[in-house]
């Protein structure tokens, strides 16, 4: 079981490395991101670039996670309308190894995009403000939930009809979770009705305890504490994984 | 002789559609079954339940005396499967496909490497072994998601339309490899559209239409009831044609018809017409562009098993 896992671990890494558009996902479309929100925007939203950087491109991490944790259900998808997975099945490997490699085989994806973004910002400009282990758990941190938030996306793979219908469903679940947080702008800038969803919003935690353990409280928003922030998204992973992965195995296991 | 697959009153229906209504199937250990029939009849449907990819709603089966639904492990040790569309990943190239199968299939990659690399030889693919499987042509694809189904040299092989959409040039190359197959002790089942492919290969057909079996028999003996073959001759001058068609009914053929302008046709008991009429014809010195002997198409073979057309419903499976 293990064994297979591994092997269709290796398979999604391979064709990551394959596909370009894959590929691009975790490389060059965090350094795009983070070229225009510091560069561009920084100025306006922080007064300069330099004091814009910290405070941004953990979130940008965030964003960049968010991402590519949701192709996961496009891939799986993808594998049962062209027959993969029928060649899967007749072997005589656990049904659960194709689902499990998916989702290992991500986790290395998480990590070229977090390696990417962390060393783009490194070249212009990002220096870690804390502790090493603060930046070590910051990276498990937001592969955890990564991992908690996959469940959704494999439940909207295995119930829609097309690739592209997952696809969709998937930005629709996306943006309002990593542009109606923190992200970008400090949550205190935005209308009242906004802060409110803000301030509920699981993804607004995380990227506030990616602040505290990559550039320090002092990038946080005020008044928050950097405990009680993981404490937030520990929750939120257990609350995803509660509800979404029986939800996502059953509709897989009718499926598969 | 052992009966490798063995299925009895074997029912599936998706939703509004009865695509097994009861069928029942034998395969003899180290033969080829044959089952023919049009799109919709339940031949994917039968071949998906065979290799544990699906459940019978009723019936039971057997693949080597393991059943399909309560010992799928041990069904899906002994089985190869081909799927009518050809299931390679086409990200990968064609011998990381293979290799991945054959570490599923519990071999060390040393050994996945080397049988891959024996089935690619074999399949003509060595070439192309390191391309990406999405620049494959089509007939490409198929026999590398043919050796695929090979890796684990199985005793059981599922074969569902292994040569539709391929070219007669790819579909000989095809059929020479399931020869092959059945001479290395496989026990194939093989579903086709076209009489002529089961004809070629498999010892026994099943013909099944709407779910359920209409005609269970050996070739010969299906051809037999199904009214043999056609004898199909057209010469190159048109105005031989009179002359044509007495010495076709002096070699034995029955009354010929004339299905296009400048051809005869007629339906022969055996093949002595065809060489009785060529003597003829050269004796005579007429000279023939198409001089055939022909087996009869899916629809008339439905045509004289039913009286009715071939049915063409797509099913969801």
């Amino acid at each position: 079981m293990i064994r297979d896992t591994m092997i269709l671990a290796k398979r999604t890494v391979t064709k990551m490395f394959r596909n370009p558009e894959q590929f691009i996902d975790v490389s060059v479309q965090p350094v795009i991101m983070t070229v225009l929100f510091v560069f561009i925007f920084g100025g306006a939203v922080a007064g300069d670039t330099a004091s814009y950087l910290p405070f941004v491109l953990p979130g940008i991490i965030v964003q960049t996670i968010m991402f590519t944790s949701l192709t996961i259900g496009v891939n799986l998808n993808t594998d049962i309308q062209k027959g993969v997975f029928d060649r899967f099945r007749s072997l005589p490997i656990a049904r659960s190894a194709p689902l499990f490699g998916a989702v290992v085989g991500d986790i290395v994806r998480h990590t070229i995009a977090i390696g990417v973004t962390l060393g783009f910002g490194a070249i212009i400009g990002f220096r870690f403000q804390t502790e090493w282990w603060h930046a070590v758990g910051a990276v498990l941190l937001i592969i955890l939930f990564a991992v908690s938030l996959c469940w959704v996306s494999v439940l909207i793979g295995m119930l829609a009809r097309s690739s592209g219908a997952v696809q969709g469903l998937s930005f629709l679940i996306v943006f309002p979770l990593t542009f109606g947080s923190s992200t970008f702008v400090p949550a205190s800038t935005l209308p009242d009705w906004l802060q409110g969803w803000v301030s509920i919003n699981p993804v607004t935690h995380v990227i506030e305890a990616m602040r505290g353990l990559l550039s320090g409280p002092a990038y946080m928003a005020p008044g928050s504490s950097l405990t009680h922030e993981i404490l937030w998204v520990l929750a939120s992973c257990v609350v995803l994984v509660g509800v979404f992965f029986p939800l996502a195995t059953w509709a897989y296991r009718r499926k598969i | 002789m052992t009966r490798t697959i063995e299925a009895h009153g074997l029912t599936k229906r998706f939703g509004k559609t009865q695509a097994l209504a009861g069928i029942d199937l034998e395969v003899d250990e180290g033969t080829v079954l044959g089952v023919l029939g049009p799109n919709g009849a339940g031949k994917t449907t039968a071949v998906r339940i065979l290799a544990t990819l699906l459940r019978p709603d009723s019936g039971t089966a057997t693949v080597s005396g393991f059943d399909v639904v309560h010992q799928s492990k041990e069904v899906r040790r002994r089985i190869g499967l081909t799927g009518q569309y050809a299931s390679v990943d086409e990200d990968l190239t064609g011998i990381q496909n293979l290799v991945m199968i054959g570490q599923l299939l519990d071999l060390s990659t040393v050994q996945a490497k080397a049988r891959a690399r024996e089935l690619l030889e074999e399949f003509d693919l060595t070439d192309a072994s390191t391309r990406l499987a999405k620049t494959y042509s089509g007939g490409m694809r198929r026999r590398l998601d043919l050796a695929a189904s090979l890796m684990g040299r199985p005793a059981v092989v599922y074969l569902d339309e292994p040569t539709t959409g391929l070219d007669p040039a790819k579909r000989d190359d095809v059929w020479g490899m399931i020869r092959v197959l059945v001479t290395q002790g496989a026990t194939v089942l093989l579903t086709t559209q076209y009489l002529e492919e089961a004809d070629a290969l498999a010892n026994q057909i099943t013909v099944i239409d709407h779910g359920r079996v209409i005609a269970h028999d050996t070739p010969q003996g299906l051809k037999r009831q199904v009214g043999g073959q056609t004898l199909e001759v057209r010469p190159v001058d048109a105005s031989d044609l009179p002359r044509v068609r007495e010495l076709m009914l002096a070699a034995g053929t029955r009354e010929p018809e004339q299905p296009a302008p400048d051809q005869l046709s007629a339906p022969v008991d055996d093949d002595s017409a065809l060489t009785a009429l060529v003597a003829a014809l050269a004796s005579e010195r007429i000279s023939v562009s198409e001089l055939s002997l022909r087996l009869p198409s899916l629809d008339e073979v439905f045509y004289s098993l039913t009286g009715k057309p071939a049915a063409d419903e797509e099913v969801a499976a």
